[in-house]
C-alpha cells in the first residue's frame, strides 16, 4: 500500500501549489506515473478519494502512465522495464523504492549495470487547474 | 511539473525532536560504527531514537546491529523495524547483498523517496549514517531535514582531519549547526585534532580510543555494549557533552 503514502504527499503538495497560486477551488490534478513504481493507479486513486478535502473536494485526478525505458551508459542500447522477465519480490523492492532496480538489472546487450532510466521512473503532478 | 514527495517530508520528520547526521569527510573513520553505537547508546538511556543508514551504495550499519534479517513493515508508508528497541532503516532490507551503483541523482532520489515514505512516528532523536564527502546526500539531507545537526568523525590522522576541514568548511557556509568533532581510533596521546578542532572555533567533544576487541562484537547488540567503545560514547562523549542530547 505504497499508494496511501504517495497519495498524501500528493495531496500536501497540491495544497501547497493551492496557497502558492491563490486558488479558491480545484478542479482538476493532472498526474505522470513512471511505470517503474509499479503503482496500482486504482488503489492511488481510491486513497486520493479518500484524502481530498477541503478546496480539493471537487477536484478530478487523471493518471496517465508512461512506460519505463533505459538507456546503457556503456553501448548505448535502451529497452523497456516491460520487456524484462523480474521475479515479484525484486518487482516488490523497486515498486519501494525504484532506483533499487540499478542492483537488480543489467544492460540486455553488454551486462553493464551502468544505466539511465530515462522515462518513467517516479510520480510527477504536471498540472493542477483551479479556480483563483 | 512538481515532484509531489517533496511536500510531505517535513510532516513524516515533525515528530522527530532532533536529527544527528554523522558524517565525515572521508570513509574509514568509524562513522557507520559510531552512528549505530551513539543510536544504541540513546536507546539505552531511554530516548526513543531512530537510525537511518543513507551510505546507500555501501551501507553498513545492519553489520554492526545484526539487523540484516529484518524488513520494514507497510501500512500508509514504511515502518522502520525494531532492534533493541531502535527504529532502524537502511536501503540493505531492498538490495541484500547486492551492489548498487547509482549516480548522484539516483542518490538523491533514494533519498527523497525513504524521507517521503518511511514513518518514523514519534522519535527523540533521529541519528543519519551519512555518506562519506561532500557530494548530493550531504547537500540533500541539509536542503530537506532542516532539524539536522552535524557530528563529525575523524581519525587522529591528518589526512582524515585534512577532509574534515573543508567539510566543516562547508558547514559553516551553509550556516549548519555543527555539534562538534569526535577524534576515533586515538592510539597515542597526540592533541593535534583537539587543537585543530578548536582553533577553528568548533568544539571537541572528546576522543575514543582503539578498541580490538570491537569487531568481534559486531553483530550482537549485546557484546557491543559491553565494549570500551560503547562504555566511552556513554562516558567520554554523552556524559561529556550533554549539548548533544538537549
Amino acid at each position: 500500500m505504497h499508494e496511501w503514502s504517495l497519495a498524501e504527499a500528493i495531496i500536501s503538495a497540491v495544497f501547497s501549489i493551492v496557497e502558492r497560486e491563490n486558488l479558491r477551488e480545484v478542479k482538476e490534478v493532472h498526474l505522470r506515473l513512471g511505470e517503474l513504481q509499479q503503482i496500482e493507479v486504482d488503489i492511488l486513486k481510491f486513497a486520493l478519494l479518500q484524502m481530498k478535502t477541503g478546496k480539493l473536494s471537487n477536484a478530478k485526478f487523471t493518471v496517465r502512465t508512461a512506460r519505463a525505458k533505459f538507456k546503457c551508459r556503456a553501448c548505448n542500447h535502451i529497452w523497456t522495464f516491460r520487456e524484462m522477465k523480474i521475479p515479484s519480490d525484486i518487482k516488490e523492492s523497486i515498486h519501494f523504492i525504484p532506483e533499487v532496480a540499478h542492483a537488480y538489472i543489467k544492460c540486455p546487450e553488454c551486462g553493464s549495470p551502468d544505466f539511465d532510466v530515462i522515462q518513467g521512473r517516479g510520480l510527477w503532478i504536471t498540472s493542477v487547474k483551479g479556480v483563483k | 511539473m512538481y515532484d509531489p514527495r517533496i511536500s510531505i517530508i517535513e510532516k513524516r520528520l515533525k515528530k522527530i525532536g532532533k536529527v544527528i547526521a554523522v558524517s565525515s569527510g572521508k570513509g574509514g573513520v568509524g562513522k557507520s560504527l559510531f552512528a549505530s553505537a551513539l543510536a544504541l547508546a540513546l536507546t539505552k538511556k531511554g530516548f526513543r531514537t531512530g537510525l537511518f543508514d543513507i551510505d546507500f551504495t555501501s551501507p553498513t550499519t545492519h553489520i554492526v546491529l545484526g539487523a540484516a534479517n529484518l524488513s520494514p513493515r507497510e501500512s500508509k508508508g514504511l515502518i522502520p523495524p525494531k532492534i533493541y528497541g531502535l527504529k532502524y532503516m537502511s536501503l540493505v532490507f531492498y538490495i541484500g547483498n547486492r551492489s548498487i551503483p547509482l549516480r548522484g541523482a539516483d542518490l538523491s532520489n533514494v533519498l527523497v523517496e525513504m524521507l517521503a515514505t518511511t514513518l518514523w512516528g514519534n522519535l527523540n532523536f533521529l541519528v543519519i549514517d551519512m555518506p562519506p564527502g561532500m557530494s548530493d546526500l550531504l547537500l540533500d539531507v541539509i536542503k530537506y531535514v532542516s532539524k539536522t545537526h552535524f557530528l563529525i568523525v575523524t581519525t587522529p590522522s591528518k589526512m582524515a582531519f585534512e577532509t574534515v576541514r573543508r567539510l566543516m568548511n562547508l558547514l559553516r557556509d551553509l550556516k549548519v549547526p555543527i555539534l562538534g568533532v569526535i577524534e576515533n581510533m586515538k592510539m597515542d596521546d597526540s592533541n593535534y585534532v583537539e587543537r585543530e578542532v578548536k582553533s577553528l572555533g568548533e568544539k571537541f567533544l572528546g576522543e575514543i580510543h582503539f578498541d580490538s576487541g570491537l569487531e568481534k562484537a559486531l553483530g550482537d547488540i549485546k557484546s557491543l555494549l559491553k565494549t570500551s567503545f560503547m562504555s566511552e560514547i556513554e562516558e567520554a562523549i554523552l556524559a561529556k557533552n550533554p549539548e548533544i542530547t538537549s
